[in-house]
C-alpha cells in the first residue's frame, strides 16, 4: 500500500504522519509537494496539521488553492482514503470535500493536550480496529477547531452516520456544535478530525490510541484487494 | 519622503557639534575614539552603525569583565561562547546545540511581538549553526498578577510564544514563570531554543574567501526595529512606549521557509559562512563574519530588497526586520542555491562581495556612503570596569532573623496558601497553549522536573530545563548564582539526565549603579563556581541589563538555561508517585531556612533575611548519587525541593497520578520550618519496597544524607511532624486550589 503525506509551506505535522506510516504500519510513503499534479500512484492521501502559507487568513483557505488540491480531490472521487488532520481538516472543509467549517476555539486560545475521543462510527475505513463507542486518548493541538455547520447539515451528518469521532467525558475542549471532533464523507472514503492520531502511536509519549487509525486504513485497503489483516 | 529624510540627516559636523550621537547611547569619549579610528568625522550612518556595534547588546561593553569568569570549557564542548549557539557533543557524531536569550524590553511595550519576535530570534540562532531545533523552553517574570497590566504582559507574552512556536512546528516543551512586584514594568521574556546536529555540519559566521559573494535570504528589510539594540541598552521610561517601532514584527511562517531553505543549503556542503540577523541587523551580522574571518566587506545597498520605498543606507543597516540571514558561498555555486531558495519561495539576493581590506564599505546610489574600518567596529569598543558597592540592603538584610517569625501552625492552610501563589501553582493555563507535541519526540511534557526530548533514531534523549529564584540572588548573588545553576543541575538529574553544560541570560539592573554592578559581579561568581564543581560550562549566553522601573532595578535574575544527556530512555524519570506501596524518601538535610522562600513572600510579601546556603560538594554528591540510583534501577520517581520545600515537593508528586501519601517527619525543627524550608541540596524519591533496601544501601555508602518519611497511598496527603498532626488533605481538593489559582486570576 502507498501513502503520499502532502507538503505545503507551512505543513509543520507532515514528519508526525510519515513516522508513524512506517512505524504503525511499516507501508511506503512519500511527502508529495503542494505543487505535484498527480497522485495517481497512491492508494491513502495524508493532508497533515501545520499553519499551511502561515494561515493568516482563514486556516486552509489558501492551500485549498494548491495546484495538489485538484489531485486530493480526484482521489477523493475515486474512492481513494483521504485523511486530514488538523489543518488538513480545516483544508478539505475549505475544500468542499467535508461539510462545515472551523471556526476558533471558544476561548480564543490554542489548546493542546490528550484529549478523550468517542468513536462513534466504528464502520469506517480509517476506525475498523476500534469498538463502537470506544473511548479514546488522543492529543489536539489547535487554536480553530471548533466545528460549526448549519442544522441542516447536522442532521444529514448524524442520518448518514458521518460524525466518526466526539469529544468525550463531557471535555469539548473548544465549543464544537454536537461536540464534533471529526467527520466524513457521505460515500466514508474521506475523513477530517482536529485531534492527532500520528501523535498518539507511542505509549512514551503518551498514548498508543491512534495506531488503530493507521491500521484500520491498511486493513480496509487489504480488505478491498482481498487480503484482510487484523491488527 | 526618501529625499527629505535623507535631506534630514545631520552633517559629519553637526553630528560632532550637536552631538547628536548621544542620542544613539555613545558617549563623548566613544565618540572620540570613533573619530579616531576613522580618522575623520564619522557621517550619519556610519555613527549610526558605530552606535549598535558599541552597545552594551552587541559589545559586552559592560559585561566582558564579568563573562571572562565563566568557566567555558569541557571535554564535550565543541562550540563555546562567541557565535550564534554554544555546542556540546552527546555522542555517535551527534552534538546538541543550544543557546538562551532575551526580548525584555520589547516585550514590556508591545508583549505579544516583543515575545515572538524573542523566539524567532533564538530559533534562527539555532539552525544558523546547521542544526535542526527540536525544542524551545522560556523563562518568564511578570510583576503581581493581580494587576491589570500584569495581566495583560503576562497574557500577550504567552500568545506571543505559543504564536511564534506553534506555527513554526518546534515544540515549546519547558519554561517557568514566576510573578514578583519586582518586575512590574519591566518583565522578563527569555526565549531558548535546543537543537541537534551533525558534528560535521557545524557552521561557522565567517566571511570566508577573497572575493566571494555574500547573499542575503529572507524577507524584504523595513523601517521595523531601527535601533533595537540601542533600546534594548538603556532603562525603559514613560516614553518608552513611543519607542513601539524599535520592536520588530514577526512571521514565523516566513521562518519556517528560511528555516527548512537554510538547512537543505547547509546540508548541501555550499555554506562557507552563515549568520542571522539579529540585534543589530544587517551591520551586525556582515561586521562580524567579516571581523572572524579577518577580511573586509563591500555591501551594495540597492541590492538589499526593501519593503519600503526610499529607505537610507542608514535605515537598512539598522533595520531589525526578521527572519533574515547572510551568507558567504563561491561563486560558482550560486545556482545551487538561488534553486533551493526558489523552491521555498523565498527571496535570496546577492548584496556583497568579501574584500581583502578589513573594512566594511556601504554603496548606495552609485556612491560610498559609508566606509569604516570592521576590527574597530567588532573588537575595539571600550571595555568599561564599573564600579562596584555594595549595596545598604546586603547587610541590612543580613541580620534579619527569619526564623523567629512567629510560627504558622495551619499547616494544611499555609500549604494551600503557598500552592495557590501564581510562582507555585499550576502552569497548565500557559503550557496548554504552546504545542509541547509536534515533531513527536516529547516524552515528558511541560509540568515536571524537566522536560525530556527523545534523539530520534536512538535511544538517547535530552533532558532540558530553565531555572532561577532571584529572591536568592537578591539577599546574597553569590549564595543565590550558584542556586540557580544547582537547581537547575537537580531538575535535569530527577529525570534521568547527567547535566552536560548551561546557557545563561543575565537579565541585570543599570550597571552604571555600583550597586547593580555589585550584584552582577557576585552572582557571576557564584555561577562559575558552581558550573566548576558541577561540571556544567557555559557555552553561551546573553546580557540583559538596563532593566529597571520607577523603583528601581530588577530582582538580579541569572536565567540559567541547562541539557543533560540521558544515555538509555529506560532512565527517563518524571515527579510524579507512581504506585500506591512505594516508599519515600527524603535526601539531604533540612535547616531552618525561610529566607527568600515563598512561604515568606506569600506571609510577609517581601524577600528578607539570608537565602539557604549551599555546599557545591554536598549538591555534587547528591547529583553523582541520584543518577546512580536512577541507572540501577531503584527509583520508581524523583522531585526536586524548591519554592515551597517539602510540603510543595510532596504535593506536587501526588497530583500527577493522584495518589495520595503519608508520611512523618521527625525533626527538631518547628513544623512550618521542617515543611516548608527551602534548604538546598534536598530530592525526594519513591521506591519499590523491592528496590528500598538496594537504595538505602547505596545512599548510606556515598554518604548522602537521608530517611525514610512514608508510603505512598491512598486519596489523601498526610503530613505528620514528630507524629503530630501537620498536613492533611483530600490529594484532589489541594489539586484543585494549585490547578485553579492562575486561571481564577486571568478571567
Amino acid at each position: 500500500m502507498k501513502f503520499a503525506v502532502i507538503v505545503f509551506p507551512g505543513s509543520n505535522c507532515d514528519i508526525d504522519c510519515f513516522k508513524a506510516v512506517e512505524e504503525t504500519i511499516g507501508q511506503s510513503v512519500d511527502y508529495v509537494w503542494h505543487t505535484a499534479t498527480d497522485l495517481s500512484g497512491y492508494d491513502a492521501i495524508l493532508v497533515p496539521g501545520g499553519f499551511s502559507y502561515g494561515d493568516y487568513l482563514r486556516c486552509g483557505a489558501i492551500a485549498r488553492f494548491a495546484p495538489v488540491m485538484s489531485e486530493v480531490v480526484k482521489a477523493a472521487e475515486a474512492g481513494k482514503f483521504v485523511l486530514g488532520i488538523c489543518n488538513g481538516f480545516q483544508i478539505l472543509t475549505e475544500a468542499g470535500l467535508l461539510p462545515g467549517a472551523l471556526l476558533r476555539n471558544r476561548d480564543l486560545k490554542f489548546l493542546c493536550h490528550q484529549s478523550p475521543l468517542e468513536v462513534v462510527n466504528a464502520a469506517t475505513p480509517f476506525t475498523n480496529q476500534y469498538t463502537q463507542g470506544e473511548v479514546i486518548s488522543i492529543p489536539i493541538a489547535h487554536g480553530e477547531g471548533n466545528y460549526y455547520c448549519d442544522d441542516e447539515t447536522l442532521e444529514r451528518l448524524k442520518a448518514n452516520n458521518q460524525i466518526v469521532f466526539r469529544y468525550a467525558n463531557d471535555e469539548n475542549p473548544n465549543g464544537s456544535l454536537h461536540d464534533i471532533a471529526g467527520i466524513c464523507n457521505e460515500r466514508g472514503n474521506v475523513v477530517g478530525m482536529m485531534p492527532h492520531p500520528e501523535r498518539a502511536v507511542d505509549q512514551l509519549l503518551g498514548s498508543e490510541d491512534g495506531k488503530r487509525m493507521f491500521t484500520s486504513i491498511l486493513n480496509a485497503w487489504r480488505e478491498q484487494h482481498g487480503a484482510a489483516v487484523n491488527s | 519622503m526618501a529625499q527629505q529624510l535623507t535631506a534630514k540627516e545631520p552633517t559629519a559636523e553637526q553630528i560632532s557639534e550637536q552631538k547628536i550621537y548621544q542620542q544613539f547611547g555613545v558617549t563623548d569619549q566613544e565618540y572620540e575614539l570613533v573619530c579616531g579610528f576613522m580618522g575623520r568625522l564619522p557621517n550619519y550612518t556610519e555613527i549610526g552603525v558605530f552606535s549598535v556595534m558599541w552597545s552594551e547588546h552587541c559589545s559586552y561593553k559592560n559585561s566582558k569583565p564579568i563573562l571572562k569568569k565563566f568557566p567555558i570549557t569541557g571535554p564535550k564542548v565543541l562550540m563555546g561562547p562567541g557565535e550564534g549557539a554554544g555546542i556540546v557533543d552527546i555522542g555517535d557524531n551527534q552534538a546538541v546545540v543550544f543557546k538562551i536569550e532575551s526580548h525584555n524590553h520589547p516585550s514590556a511595550v508591545e508583549p505579544y511581538q516583543g515575545a515572538a519576535t524573542g523566539v524567532g530570534g533564538i530559533i534562527r540562532d539555532i539552525f544558523s549553526m546547521g542544526a535542526r531545533p527540536v525544542a524551545l523552553l522560556n523563562s518568564l517574570r511578570f510583576g503581581n498578577l493581580e494587576s491589570d497590566r500584569v495581566k495583560y504582559l503576562f497574557e500577550h507574552v504567552v500568545s506571543g510564544i505559543a504564536g511564534y512556536g506553534n506555527c513554526i512546528g518546534i515544540p515549546t516543551v519547558a519554561g517557568e514563570v514566576m510573578f514578583d512586584e519586582s518586575y512590574e514594568g519591566n518583565p522578563l521574556v527569555n526565549a531558548m531554543c535546543v537543537g541537534l546536529i551533525d558534528h560535521d555540519k557545524i557552521q561557522r559566521g565567517v566571511a570566508k574567501g577573497v572575493g566571494n559573494p555574500v547573499f542575503y535570504v529572507g524577507p524584504a528589510t523595513g523601517r521595523d526595529g531601527i535601533h533595537g539594540a540601542t533600546f534594548a541598552s538603556v532603562e525603559l521610561s514613560e516614553e518608552s512606549e513611543e519607542n513601539r517601532t524599535a520592536v520588530q514584527v514577526g512571521d514565523p511562517f516566513m521562518e519556517k521557509l528560511v528555516m527548512e531553505a537554510t538547512l537543505e543549503l547547509i546540508n548541501s556542503g555550499i555554506v562557507l559562512g552563515i549568520q542571522d540577523m539579529g540585534a543589530a541587523g544587517l551591520t551586525c551580522s556582515s561586521a562580524e563574519m567579516a571581523s572572524k574571518a579577518g577580511n573586509g566587506l563591500e555591501l551594495y545597498l540597492d541590492e538589499v530588497p526593501q519593503r519600503e520605498e526610499g529607505m537610507t543606507a542608514y535605515e537598512m543597516m539598522l533595520s531589525e526586520s526578521q527572519e533574515r540571514m547572510l551568507f558567504v558561498i563561491e561563486p560558482q555555486h550560486e545556482a545551487q542555491a538561488r534553486e533551493i531558495f526558489d523552491r521555498w519561495g523565498i527571496i535570496c539576493a546577492k548584496v556583497g562581495k568579501v574584500t581583502d581590506d578589513g573594512r566594511l564599505r556601504l554603496f548606495h546610489q552609485g556612491e560610498e556612503v559609508a566606509d569604516m574600518p570592521v576590527k574597530a567596529l567588532v573588537d575595539e569598543c571600550p571595555v568599561y570596569n564599573k564600579p562596584s558597592k555594595e549595596p545598604a540592603y546586603f547587610a541590612a538584610n543580613a541580620a534579619i532573623n527569619t526564623a523567629a517569625y512567629s510560627e504558622v501552625t495551619d499547616l494544611t492552610e499555609a500549604l494551600q496558601k503557598v500552592l495557590a501563589s501564581p510562582t507555585v501553582a499550576s502552569k497548565e493555563w500557559v503550557y496548554k497553549q504552546y504545542d509541547h507535541m509536534v515533531r513527536t519526540s516529547t516524552a515528558v511534557p511541560p509540568g515536571s522536573d524537566a522536560a525530556v526530548v527523545l534523539v530520534p533514531g536512538t535511544r538517547k534523549a535530552l533532558a532540558m530545563t530553565t531555572d532561577c529564584n532571584s529572591r536568592y540572588v537578591y539577599l546574597d548573588p553569590e549564595v543565590g548564582g550558584a542556586i540557580a545553576v544547582a537547581e537547575a543541575a537537580r531538575n535535569i538529574v530527577c529525570s534521568g539526565a547527567a547535566p552536560l553544560a548551561i546557557t545563561d541570560n543575565l537579565n541585570f539592573g543599570n550597571p552604571e549603579k555600583p550597586e547593580v554592578f555589585w550584584q552582577l559581579e557576585k552572582s557571576a561568581d557564584g555561577m562559575s563556581e558552581a558550573c566548576r564543581v558541577l561540571e556544567t560550562p557555559v557555552i553561551g549566553g546573553n546580557v540583559s541589563l538596563y532593566n529597571e522601573n520607577a523603583k528601581g532595578a530588577i530582582y538580579p535574575t541569572p536565567v540559567i538555561g541547562m541539557v543533560g544527556l540521558i544515555d538509555d530512555i529506560d532512565y527517563i524519570t518524571t515527579q510524579e508517585f507512581k504506585r500506591g506501596g512505594d516508599a519515600v524518601i527524603l535526601l539531604g538535610d533540612t535547616h531552618a531556612e525561610l529566607g527568600g522562600s515563598e512561604l515568606q513572600y506569600v506571609l510577609q510579601g517581601k524577600a528578607e533575611g539570608r537565602p539557604p546556603g549551599i555546599d557545591l560538594a554536598v549538591e555534587k554528591r547528591l547529583l553523582d548519587t541520584v543518577q546512580a540510583a536512577i541507572r540501577g534501577g531503584l527509583v520508581n520517581s524523583a522531585h526536586d525541593l524548591s519554592e515551597g520545600g517539602l510540603a510543595v515537593a510532596l504535593a506536587e508528586s501526588c497530583f500527577g497520578r493522584g495518589l495520595g501519601a503519608e508520611v512523618n517527619v521527625a525533626t527538631e525543627l518547628r513544623g512550618d520550618h521542617a515543611l516548608f524550608s527551602e534548604s538546598q541540596s534536598r530530592i525526594l524519591l519513591s521506591a519499590s519496597q523491592e528496590s528500598k533496601a538496594e537504595l538505602l544501601a547505596l545512599l548510606a555508602e556515598r554518604g548522602v544524607p537521608h530517611v525514610e518519611i512514608g508510603t505512598v497511598g491512598g486519596e489523601e496527603l498526610v503530613i505528620k511532624v514528630n507524629g503530630k498532626p501537620g498536613v492533611k488533605t483530600q490529594v484532589d481538593e489541594l489539586r484543585k486550589v494549585w490547578k485553579d489559582a492562575i486561571p481564577c486570576l486571568m478571567k
